[in-house]
């Protein structure tokens, strides 16, 4: 009796942990891995590159409002001179302006000079002068109060505070978002079709698996758990190996100019390739999408499961 | 426990393969379900584990009116009722040990709960020095044996048995009859499905005969 039991326990102790119910090798390809690998290395440059441009635009955007333009145009029997001071005067007292200086001479003709050539004396023609107005941060100035001041005061000046530029900036910046999300809402169900045809054809494969399942009293929910195990650890390992890929490559990408900066001819190079240097935030929008793709796979491979069971039964 | 009324079967348009069907199976009881081949044996033992649904008449199971059974009362049900199959139907990647502790795996239980009642059965059934083998390298009357364990290891209510001794040599199938009857004994109602008339000569039970479809009974 004694020596039964230890021969029992012996035996309990050699039994292995507890395999697969579903073989990993008849639900899962590599092809499949590969699809969802490229599929998360696409989705994370889109996002990447979109992070890019906001951050971009809106340094752009913040630049330029700091600092607005009066433009003086020379008006019949007035003095310019005198106007721009004038503006000048009314531009200093506005609320939020920090300072506001005239273009010099050499300034204006440097400006025109790719239109007008060099060599030109300003004096001989009528051309609008213009007024830096820098603007003091986090104060929001009054540009309405300045617009009507100078209307009043000064002859022929008038106010450009980018606005225009501003809002296209901004429309371009928005479109380039939503086009971006839009791409990658196509990436992700792309990838979720393809999970799908994979778990479609993983369930007929494995069917002779899962009717002895149903026959042994497993309900659909632990059947499809025995599926999606394996698309999880796909979709994780895909999304790891593409979402990886695409770090790098930011990584190298955001490295590249620096380095190449230090060798003859590195500044024209380092200005093609762009500065594709992604922040913390972009890395973690990166995982967001390694996570994101192992959740679509997980639930595409679940919801395809389910159904195909109903059709089977 | 089992009541069928009236039932008919027939798949697609084809003709009924069974017709007009009624019997009862009562708790711990025991019976021989026989007839030729082809005379509808596996089509009533599907209908007997819910892997059909009749086209007509009444079956109830366990006091349940199988038409109305949504998949997880089809679950429920079937973890009361053990299945012997023709061919088995053993999984050819997990061990001896690990396909007759299947039905416990999907009830969500504990392997270390179950480990030494699982190892238990397989001596009973004389498979206690092949717990660690692959379904391939067993033979025909191993795998009978651990197809006939993983039917037992829930113990169920009722069991089902479909030519359960067909792949076996006749003391082999004596000693597996030998199995069915101690379980009877023990309290499972068994439905044992043959052709084999000797074996049935060895066990004095009910007997329900088919014939084109149609069920009468001997004793």
């Amino acid at each position: 009796m004694f020596l039964r039991r230890r021969r029992r326990d012996a035996e309990s102790s050699l039994v292995r942990p507890a395999a697969a119910i579903v073989p990993r090798d008849g639900v899962t390809s590599r092809a499949l891995l590969m699809v969802i690998a490229i599929m998360t290395f696409v989705a994370a440059l889109i996002v990447g590159a979109v992070g890019l441009v906001r951050e971009t635009a809106t340094q752009w955007r913040t630049d330029m409002v700091r600092e607005v333009t009066i433009q003086v145009r020379p008006v019949e029997g007035r003095d310019i001179a005198a106007e721009i001071g004038k503006a000048i005067e009314i531009a200093r007292s506005t609320r939020g302006v920090l300072n506001a200086r005239s273009l010099t001479r050499e300034e204006t003709s440097r400006l025109l000079e790719p239109w007008l050539g060099s060599g030109l004396d300003l004096n001989e023609l009528p051309l609008p002068r213009l007024i830096a107005v820098r603007l003091a941060q986090n104060v929001d100035p009054d540009f309405d109060s300045l617009r009507a001041a100078l209307k009043k005061d000064a002859a022929g000046a008038t106010l450009d505070d980018h606005r225009t530029w501003s809002a296209r900036l901004a429309a371009v910046s928005d479109a380039i978002v939503i086009a971006g999300f839009a791409v990658l809402g196509l990436v992700l169900v792309a990838t979720m079709l393809s999970v799908s045809f994979a778990t479609r054809g993983a369930v007929a494969t494995n069917r002779a698996i899962v009717e002895v399942l149903h026959f042994i009293g497993a309900h659909d929910s632990f059947v499809a758990g025995t599926f999606q195990r394996h698309f999880l650890a796909v979709g994780l390992k895909g999304g790891l190996i593409g979402g990886g890929a695409a770090a790098l490559l930011f990584a190298v990408t955001g490295i590249v100019p620096g380095v190449l900066s230090w060798m003859p001819g590195g500044d024209e190079a380092a200005f093609l390739t762009g500065q594709f240097a992604l922040d913390r935030q972009g890395y973690l929008g990166i995982a967001g999408i390694v996570v994101l793709v192992a959740l679509v796979t997980t639930l595409a491979s679940r919801i395809t499961v389910r159904w195909t069971l109903r059709e089977i039964e | 426990m089992v009541r069928f009324e009236n039932v008919g079967l027939r798949y697609g348009i084809g003709p009924e393969v069974l017709r007009d069907v009624s019997f009862e199976i009562g708790p711990q009881s025991f019976q021989f379900l026989t007839g030729p081949s082809g005379a509808g044996k596996t089509s009533l033992l599907r209908l007997l584990f819910l892997s059909l649904r009749p086209t007509r008449g009444l079956i109830t199971l366990f006091g349940n009116d199988v038409l109305r059974l949504g998949p997880d009362d089809i679950a429920a049900l079937r973890r009361r009722i053990g299945i012997v199959f023709q061919d088995f139907r053993l999984l050819d990647h997990l061990t001896t040990y690990e396909n007759v502790a299947l039905p416990l795996r999907v009830q969500g239980r504990d392997e270390r709960s179950y480990r030494a009642e699982v190892i238990e059965l397989l001596h009973w059934v004389g498979l206690g020095d092949r717990l660690h083998v692959l379904p391939p390298v067993l033979s025909g009357g191993e795998k009978q044996r651990a197809a006939i364990a993983r039917a037992l290891i829930s113990r169920p209510e009722f069991l089902l048995a479909d030519e359960p001794t067909g792949n076996v040599d006749p003391p082999l199938a004596r000693r597996l009859l030998r199995l069915f009857v101690e379980l009877h004994r023990s309290g499972t109602a068994v439905v044992l499905a043959t052709h084999d008339a000797a074996l049935m000569d060895q066990h004095d039970a009910r007997r329900l005969v088919l014939a084109e479809g149609r069920l009468h009974e001997e004793r």
